[in-house]
């Protein structure tokens, strides 16, 4: 596609296992606007900063709808069920936020997360030890997927059992996200019937477990969604499902490419790998590292301004849509020396793979303890661990970015 | 040959840090961390290693945290010599010398001055020395007020409602202590954030049971028979039974170490430049003299070349890296103390921050949230700018403010903005008492600097 803007050559599935050079090349212009109706896409670390905590930007779903960036086909606007979060501008989105964490973190529920170490830790033994005999397995299907999809189930409260059904409805919610998957980028009517059909479904799917919760609560976070009663009140029927539907999604989605991206960069730095084997606690700058140099979510482009705006002399004008290239920021040299080596010795890495301002990602301290818990532990119990596919087949997603298989090879378990 | 001086200052040359707490701290690992090879003095008129003070009022006092274990990380060796637990005593600045209350001397080719603050203490002495009456300060200080807490007494008096005052007065509230608060302004953190946002303060306070008492001042403190305080007279005539008083009237700073030194050092502070080097007395600057942190007082250049003293966290570490940066370089590589004021807060289960100078602010307007809801964004312009912004519960949004406040953004904010509602179309004065009546321990000093200025008097009981 010599003639394809930047835009989707980014979005192009046949650059899906390198897109840094396209993203170097779209720093060249931080505030890039391509097409009449296109987004303007924002590639500078300093510039997404700024704009996530900018007040003049909305995440509201219906700001989004008028601005075009997600259309009817959305995953959000569809399946009955009222935007989550996510897609909510303050002071709906804080109060909902709010509740949500009374039964996920501080100050309420400090050692939830914390307290599933030990768990954690379980099923990924389990699942290593499931690898038998095995000298080589797909890590995506047997290990990144099943790991958080396993905590996350029992962190919600819903059945581990029944993740072959919910999966089913999980794909092409996921799948919607994909710009390229939106109305403009073709195929329209078919994703927007098949996401629309799957949230309700989902959302039904649940509704049935939030019901059971109401009447008999149990120590899991569908209880405590559906009966908190704080300062902020409860939340309603309606805003307990979309909440539930945005959580285990957004759950384990992410965390399995960055658990599979973590892995494919230690096995093409093998000295970090063997640091990584010696001494566990490396995991923790690991982790760090590894959100800024290989991000799962790779760009927010749910975010439209509500008055004209200036970034580096360009006039954004109210209504526009904007796409934040996190991954792009996160490998910008304004901001980071040296952006494209991957170091976990760096001390100032305050990097964008959590985002920033109030969308920041809230299940940030799940999904660190839990990659830091599975690299450390295929580091520690992977004998002379080698890569069979380099690059491995990607999933189509340009904004949850990660391996769809990666296949590794191995002498033995330890 | 100046640069042949600055390599063999680098090398081999001394460097004397009065002051071991956090500005002193980073100063020191700065110096090392850039290269400063020679003797390296750290002096401290307390026993301890620097220790971090954030916690004391916080989490210190209610248990969760010991006020003995907030020593401060350290991010690398500094190789240094401690006195600690001896006080410097007087500066020889043209022997280039420092003198300590054991006697001895210690000889510098650069000196720096971070010797901070020190709790107001009440202002009749004898009362002052009646058990139950405490400071908050020290490491000390905290522990003893942490034992009092605990002890169950019947009622707590805090005097004076500025910040450290209201995260106590919160702190006994969370201990299920009763306590009272009397404040000489009208509410609640007047000084440092003006009228509209302290009557918010107000209401928090008063609605987790605080028997807030404004527009009054303590006139005397009563003990009993065997010296414990028993009880707190107020300007209104009324009389509180407390066994546990705690002043908190901001604080002085630890400068009296230097009178006759000729150095530009007086109860505002030490004055220095915006590379943090300090004044002599009569306005010049000297070049072997610095200062750092809640001491010191220097011009910002975005408030209009104020000389602001910030009794800021993060205020004290930029600057001592600043002044030590600055201490090892020539000319053209010093760097000026460019921090944006900033500083944070915790009470009654609200996160408040701040950016910029409130008090300089004269109107005020909620551009994001609302006041009866209690999370909010207020925005401070003076003369038609931004230069200050506080969130109560919204912090997330204040780096934009920030940014605003460094633009030289105007003021009234006109875009529109998330969750603007109608109160916050209109800017409104922000209600912040008359400069020149005495305030009890404002976050930010804004007056101008006078060395013939060498006397301040405290007016308890004025109106």
């Amino acid at each position: 596609m010599p003639h394809a803007s930047l835009a989707r050559r980014i979005t192009d599935f046949g650059n899906r296992a390198n897109p840094y050079p396209l993203y170097a090349e779209l720093r060249r212009t931080p505030v890039l606007h391509e097409e009449e109706d296109g987004p303007y896409l924002i590639s500078s670390y300093y510039d997404i900063e700024a704009l996530l905590h900018d007040p003049r930007i909305s995440s509201d779903a219906t700001n989004l709808a008028a601005a075009g960036a997600d259309g009817p086909g959305g995953p959000e606007e569809t399946g009955g069920l009222p935007p989550s979060f996510l897609r909510l501008d303050p002071p709906e989105h804080d109060r909902l936020r709010r509740i949500a964490n009374t039964g996920f973190g501080p100050p309420h529920r400090p050692r939830r997360i914390e307290g599933m170490r030990g768990a954690m830790r379980e099923i990924v033994t389990e699942l290593i030890d499931g690898f038998g005999d095995a000298r080589r397995v797909d890590l995506v299907d047997q290990f990144a997927y099943p790991f958080p999809v396993t905590v996350i189930c029992r962190l919600l409260g819903v059945p581990r059992e029944d993740e072959p059904t919910f999966r089913t409805w999980v794909d092409p919610l996921v799948a919607s996200l994909d710009p390229e998957k939106r109305p403009g980028g073709g195929q329209e009517a078919e994703y927007r019937q098949s996401a629309q059909e799957a949230r309700m479904r989902l959302g039904m799917y649940l509704s049935g477990l939030v019901e059971e919760r109401a009447r008999e609560p149990r120590d899991d976070l569908l209880s405590d969604l559906v009966n908190s009663r704080g300062p902020d009140g409860a939340m309603t029927m309606m805003e307990v499902l979309s909440t539930s539907v945005l959580l285990l999604i957004a759950g384990h989605e992410t965390t399995v490419n960055l658990i599979t991206n973590g892995m494919l960069t230690l096995l093409r730095h093998p000295e970090v790998l063997g640091r990584l084997r010696a001494d566990p606690g490396l995991s923790v700058p690991v982790v760090e590292e590894l959100l800024r140099y290989e991000p799962p979510v790779q760009l927010v482009p749910q975010r439209t301004c509500i008055t004209d705006i200036e970034v580096r002399g360009v006039t954004i004008p109210k209504g526009s849509r904007i796409w934040l290239m996190l991954a792009a920021g996160n490998r910008d040299p304004e901001r980071f020396e040296d952006p494209d080596r991957f170091d976990p010795d760096r001390r100032d890495i305050r990097h964008l793979g959590f985002g920033s301002g109030i969308h920041s990602c809230f299940g940030a301290p799940l999904a660190r303890l839990e990659t830091q818990i599975a690299l450390s532990e295929l580091a520690r119990r992977l004998e002379n661990p080698r890569l069979v596919e380099d690059p491995p087949p990607y999933r189509e997603n340009a904004v949850l970015r990660g391996p769809r298989h990666l296949d590794v090879a191995f002498d033995g378990l330890r | 040959m100046p640069a042949d001086h600055i390599e063999r200052l680098r090398r081999e040359g001394r460097i004397v840090i009065v002051g071991a707490s956090l500005a002193g701290l980073r100063a020191a690992e700065t110096l090392r961390a850039e290269g400063f090879a020679g003797d390296l003095t750290l002096i401290g008129d307390e026993p301890h290693e620097p220790y971090d003070r954030p916690p004391l009022s916080k989490s210190a006092l209610l248990g969760v945290a010991s006020p003995l274990r907030t020593q401060l990380p350290r991010r690398r060796e500094i190789d240094a010599k401690w006195r600690l637990g001896v006080a410097a005593t007087g500066l020889d600045l043209a022997a280039k010398r420092v003198r300590l209350a054991d006697g001895d001397e210690v000889e510098y080719d650069r000196l720096l001055i971070a010797t901070g603050v020190r709790a107001r203490p009440w202002f009749k002495e004898e009362e002052a020395r009646l058990d139950g009456v405490c400071v908050l300060r020290t490491r000390e200080d905290a522990a003893d007020l942490a034992r009092r807490l605990r002890a169950g007494p019947r009622r707590v008096f805090v005097i004076g409602a500025g910040f450290a005052g209201s995260e106590v007065a919160s702190a006994c509230r969370e201990m299920g202590l009763p306590v009272s608060m009397a404040e000489r302004a009208g509410a609640p953190l007047v000084g440092a954030l003006g009228g509209v946002v302290g009557s918010v303060a107000a209401d928090l306070a008063t609605e987790h049971g605080v028997d807030l008492r404004t527009h009054v001042t303590v006139t005397a403190l009563e003990g009993d028979t065997v010296g414990r305080v028993r009880a707190v007279h107020l300007s209104d005539e009324s009389v509180v039974e407390a066994d546990v008083v705690v002043v908190s009237l901001g604080s002085l700073r630890n400068t009296e170490w230097l009178t006759g030194s000729g150095l530009g050092a007086g109860p505002r502070g030490v004055a220095c430049d915006a590379g943090c080097r300090a004044f002599d007395f009569r306005g010049i600057v000297t070049d072997d003299v610095f200062v750092a942190g809640d001491v010191a007082r220097s011009p910002h250049a975005l408030f209009g070349y104020q000389f602001l003293s910030l009794e800021h966290w993060g205020n004290a570490v930029a600057q001592a890296e600043t002044a030590a940066h600055n201490m090892i370089c020539d000319g053209a590589d010093r760097r000026p103390h460019l921090w944006m004021p900033a500083f944070w807060s915790s009470m009654f289960g609200v996160n408040i921050k701040s950016v910029g100078v409130p008090p300089m602010g004269e109107q005020l307007m909620i551009t994001q949230g609302s006041l009866a809801e209690r999370r909010f964004v207020g925005v401070y312009g003076h003369q038609g700018r931004i230069v200050a912004a506080v969130t109560f519960d919204n912090a997330r949004w204040l780096e934009f403010y920030q940014r605003q406040i460094e633009r030289g953004a105007p003021f009234p904010v006109e875009f529109p903005t998330l969750d603007r509602r109608p109160e916050g179309r209109q800017p409104v004065p922000a209600g912040f008492p008359d400069p020149s009546l005495p305030t009890h321990g404002p976050m930010v000093t804004l007056s101008g600097y006078s060395p013939a200025d060498q006397q301040l008097v405290f007016h308890p009981s004025r109106h």
